[in-house]
């Protein structure tokens, strides 16, 4: 007999279930007066440096049925590459971004909205950049376990074609899965289908 | 974190896939189109995921994780069975995970949830709204007051039942540590009929979900304590990682 490693193993997850908004947004499903705002509802304010858009979308089942009951969260730099973390070495982050927003999606139409600012480029694990892009998850009754995705920015052709991440996907025909509809200044739609011919990409990250 | 220490930039270890849910699990009918038919594409960790945003005590109200009160009119409390929830964040490495944030919500003490969409015959409870939140101290500890939720029906089978649970979200280090699981009550006789606990096909992930009765702390003639510890993902050391420093 060898040594015991001794790791402990992550808990198993449960699914968020359709009362998700009772715990993470208490305020938007009305149970108020607990939490002053519900958390990540704002993610810039008027000092928040960078392009201001907007990001909306909704998220689809293998019917092609619109969720109504999902809650998303994403993750981003600022407007300069840098995360406001306390494990970001390479500069500090703007102050006024907190780079972490959350969405329940509308009960009657399931569209989720952020309001934040485009991400500038983050270097891959060898340095190299990476094309601007914003990590997403997803949580709803009926997902087992967190889904991770990424939006990246249609503008930026050149940059998603060099992107160290994008190219670890063999199926190039759903890379697009993966970049977000320009609708106007600064306005982005990111559609999420869950399962089928238009699938998104997850990652297991 | 230490003062005199860097904070760690380690990538995770890989999710154990085998003692996760699989997405597709038929007991539970919701997931069967919500579930990604195609394989997750595997990547290593860049900073994106290894980075998270910082929860501050300060952004704590004193009542938010007494689940009994912070709803509840003035002098009044929640009905039910008065229970102290606590323990510890750790990582897969057995170190305590600090500043955790922790969002609960359950059902009241008849199984019926505050929620719109809730179909649930079980009275509403007008001092209980069912969410509570908290941030882990220095090692990785936390706790927080409730009522023991009732079990409620749902329809998915055409009699299933969901043993009492507390919902938790827990928000680590990193994007890539988020997790939302759920906290069973031992000795609790609806736990082997559930087909949301059934996604889970390991039995010692499951027994790890449920919280024994801890006797210890109990409040006399007051409160009774469960003690549930959660466990996040670990990540490597530094010294492992081929990565530049800084990056
Ligand atoms: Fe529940």
């Amino acid at each position: 007999m060898a040594q015991k490693l001794n790791f402990l193993k992550e808990s198993a997850s449960q699914t968020a279930g359709p009362y998700v908004h009772i715990g993470c947004v208490p305020n938007f499903c009305g149970i108020e007066g607990v939490y002053p705002e519900d958390l990540g509802s704002r993610m810039i304010n008027d000092k928040t440096e960078g392009e201001r858009i907007t990001i909306r979308g909704k998220v689809f089942d293998g019917t092609g049925t619109v969720l109504k009951d999902v809650m998303l969260e994403i993750w981003q730099a600022d407007h300069k590459g840098l995360y406001p973390a306390v494990n970001e070495f390479r500069g500090v982050a703007d102050a006024n971004f907190i780079g972490w927003g959350r969405s329940p999606g509308d009960y009657t139409s399931g569209e989720y909205v952020f309001e934040t600012i485009k991400p500038g480029i983050v270097p891959f694990i060898d340095g190299k950049p990476m094309a601007p892009h914003i990590t997403f998850w997803i949580v709803a009754r009926g997902i087992n376990i967190g889904l991770h995705t990424r939006m990246y920015f249609p503008e930026e052709k050149e940059a998603n074609a060099a992107d160290p991440v994008l190219a670890r996907i063999e199926h190039k025909v759903r890379i697009p899965t993966l970049i977000a509809e320009r609708t106007g200044d600064g306005e982005y739609t990111f559609d999420i289908v869950l399962q089928g011919d238009n699938e998104t990409v997850f990652f297991d990250i | 974190m230490k003062s005199n220490q860097k904070p760690v930039s380690g990538s995770y270890f890989p999710r154990d896939r085998v003692r996760q849910p699989d997405a597709y699990t038929p007991c539970y009918k919701t997931s069967v189109v919500r579930s990604p038919h195609k394989a997750l594409i595997s990547m290593n960790n860049t900073l994106s995921e290894i980075t998270g945003p910082v929860f501050g005590h300060s952004m704590l109200g004193d009542l938010d994780n007494d689940m009994m009160t912070n709803y509840a009119a003035p002098g009044e409390t929640a009905i039910g069975q008065r229970i102290i929830v606590h323990g510890r964040v750790l990582d897969e490495n057995g170190n305590g995970v600090p500043d955790c944030l922790l969002e609960v919500w359950q059902a009241n003490s008849g199984g019926r949830y505050r929620h719109a969409k809730e179909t649930y015959v079980a009275a509403l409870d007008a001092n209980f709204g069912g969410c509570g939140r908290c941030i882990t101290d220095d090692n990785g500890y936390y706790i927080f007051r409730t009522i023991k939720p009732g079990a409620y029906p749902w329809p998915n089978g055409p009699n299933d039942w969901r043993p009492a649970h507390i919902h938790f979200s827990l928000f680590g280090h990193a994007f890539a540590q988020r997790l939302i699981t759920q906290m069973y009550f031992e000795g609790d006789p609806m736990i082997p009929h559930c087909p949301i606990l059934r996604t889970i096909t390991d039995q010692n992930a499951i027994n790890d979900l449920i919280a024994p009765i801890d006797l210890a702390n109990t409040i006399p003639m007051d409160a009774r304590a469960y003690k549930f510890d959660i466990v996040l993902r670990g990540r490597r050391s530094t010294m492992f990682e081929n990565r530049m420093e800084g990056n």
